[in-house]
């Protein structure tokens, strides 16, 4: 299912936050979105999810414009996955992911068994069902990462919004978490995410969409959007990128460290 | 699901505990009755049975006793319930029933018929409305407030409730002090010697148009605790389902204030005591509240009547009991505290 947004703004106060921002992302892509801290990729996000409701412009979710629909026609399109998920109260794992499927069921009743056997199917597609009766609060950031995805998944909506997804994760977790949404997207999930790495969003995403002072700079595929001018553009860093693998893999290095290597190794060839 | 099944089990085991220590109360008192004399009694109500107790025995057990059992097990269960509730809707581990001002206004109200020599039934009716009227300002002003709704409403509460302990302590500053200030203080401390069944019809219908909602929507609670962001994603109507149980928990707690006085604790204590024992899934949670704040409530309703020659008021123990619990309870880790 397709997201497209067309000259979406966004005022805090006086404070304009997104400026006539348009993009699409195609059902069955992956789109990252880049940004420096507070360009309004959060507020972003939770325009789309429904969650921000004064914004100018359109967003459409599979060419139905989400202007009016209300909380559980939203989450029966698209999911959410937080950052982060600060606890009030400790839940098992399994009840944590079974939440999830609360669009589902009425007000005054609860999951039954046809939810527990999709809670079950999304831990086991995870890797995580050895993790089912434990305390969410007791188990490590990665796996608190992937029972969050757990509990998107068993919504059962088309489209995951995914805030900084690795953004608390180790390497081998931010690799594995990205892998996993990959696999997701190719099974047809359109999935959005935001990401501070522009090497791991080259090497996964389908199309970047790259936001600067609350515009987009640019949008495409990544070998067209990904270059050093706009890495110091987003970021105000120079970099030297270098394309590896017949340009599949494109990797940054800070300009000032990749022209001492060359310098050192140049010294080293005389 | 096993832990499912074991809860069940848990919150069945409660519901027998109870029964059996209400039956076990009856027995209690200044005035001696055997268990056979109880049981008799009981079932002369249900099949014809010739009646070999005193009739002062069946005075003592179903004028006296009997309503106040009852009402013990009713505040209790109330209290503990919308403690429980409130720690969900305001994701707030140390929320309890009088978070939203519901006991200041009830003392307010009380204090204030008290000053003008109102009957006991009086007194209990206008401490239930200043407590509902008090929650509604506390909602509205809340309204006014700018930014995160659950801080508005709890800065709110706050606020209103400090104003009504002021207004209740002018009160007491110009009641006579020989009859009316002793009066309003025995009332602040919590009390339920006045127990009758008047107040048991009373205070049973808003209790149970609360406490019936609350327990329909205890799944959609679990999911409130997840942060209105996450779950409004999930499809919940964040704030409808908090201001139906902010109506709800309004009621119970206003119904059983007004017949109790303030008696703090079980609402905080008490779930916290549930969650040890069956975790935090509204599901098995609610009930179990329900069941240990009335069991709780019952044993420190015995202790306050037997104890000593004189009541001790229930505000009083409920605090000598619940505070020292509540560290120890705290003190202990497990796999979902």
């Amino acid at each position: 299912m397709s997201i497209t947004v067309n000259d979406l703004s966004f005022n805090f106060g006086q404070n304009r936050v997104l400026k006539e921002i348009s993009f699409t992302a195609r059902g069955g892509e992956l789109l990252s979105v880049l940004g420096p801290n507070g360009v309004g990729k959060t507020t972003l996000f939770r325009c789309i999810l429904g969650l921000l409701r004064g914004y100018r412009g359109q967003i459409c979710l599979g060419g139905t414009d989400i202007k009016g629909l209300g909380a559980a026609e939203m989450a029966r399109l698209i999911a959410y996955v937080p950052q982060f998920h600060y606890p009030s109260f400790n839940y098992s794992v399994f009840d944590m992911v079974l939440m999830g499927t609360s669009v589902h069921v009425s007000a005054f009743s609860r999951p039954g068994r046809e939810q527990a056997k999709l809670v079950d199917a999304a831990l086991e597609r995870l890797g995580i069902s050895q993790l089912k009766e434990r305390g969410f609060t007791r188990i490590s950031s990665g796996e608190q990462q992937l029972v969050l995805l757990a509990r998107a998944l068993v919504q059962e909506s088309p489209i995951l919004v995914m805030d900084e997804p690795t953004s608390n994760l180790d390497y081998g977790n931010q690799v594995r978490v990205l892998t996993e949404v990959k696999s997701l997207v190719s099974e047809g999930y359109t999935i959005i995410q935001s990401t501070h790495s522009p090497d791991l969003a080259f090497m996964f995403s389908d199309r970047v969409l790259a936001l600067k002072d609350g515009a987009v700079l640019g949008c495409g595929p990544p070998e067209e959007v990904f270059s050093e001018e706009l890495i110091y553009a987003l970021y105000g860093m120079r970099v030297k990128m270098e394309s590896l693998y017949y340009d599949r893999v494109r990797v940054c290095i800070p300009k000032h460290i990749a022209d001492k290597a060359a310098a050192a190794s140049l010294v080293s060839n005389l | 699901m096993e832990r499912d099944r074991r809860n069940t089990f848990i919150v069945a085991g409660l519901g027998i505990l109870l029964l059996v220590i209400v039956v076990l109360s009856f027995g209690l008192g200044r005035y001696p009755v055997s268990a056979g004399e109880v049981l008799g009694i009981a079932l002369s109500k249900i099949f014809p049975l010739e009646q070999f107790w005193a009739d002062r025995t069946e005075t003592v057990l179903l004028n006296i006793r009997f309503p106040r059992i009852i009402l013990a097990c009713l505040v209790g269960a109330c209290l503990s319930a919308t403690g429980a509730a409130y720690q969900g809707v305001f994701q707030n581990p140390m929320a309890a029933p009088d978070i939203l001002g519901a006991s200041a206004g009830a003392a307010f109200g009380a204090a204030l018929a008290i000053l003008n020599r109102c009957s006991s039934f009086t007194i209990t009716l206008s401490a239930f409305i200043f407590s509902l009227l008090t929650v509604f300002l506390v909602y509205y002003f809340s309204k006014k407030i700018k930014g995160k709704s659950i801080l508005g409403l709890i800065l709110s509460g706050i606020v209103v409730g400090s104003l009504f302990s002021a207004a209740t302590s002018l009160v007491k500053l110009v009641a006579d002090p020989t009859d009316q200030l002793p009066a309003i203080i025995y009332w602040l401390m919590g009390s339920l010697a006045g127990a009758g069944s008047r107040e048991i019809k009373f205070a049973l219908i808003p209790m149970t148009l609360g406490l019936l909602p609350l327990l329909l929507l205890r799944w959609r609670m679990n999911v409130l605790t997840m942060g209105d962001d996450e779950s409004r994603a999930m499809g919940i109507n964040v704030n409808r389902i908090r201001l139906t149980v902010i109506i709800c928990s309004t009621l119970t707690t206003a119904a059983s204030v007004a017949v109790s006085g303030m008696i703090g604790w079980v609402g905080l204590v008490i779930p916290h005591v549930a969650r040890k024992i069956v975790g935090n899934n509204y599901h098995h949670l609610l009930p179990a509240s329900v069941l240990s704040g009335a069991i709780f409530m019952l044993l420190v309703d015995n202790v306050s009547r037997n104890l000593l020659t004189a009541e001790i008021p229930l505000g009083i123990l409920t605090a000598f009991i619940g505070a020292p619990f509540f560290i120890y309870l705290m003190t202990r880790r497990g796999e979902y505290s």
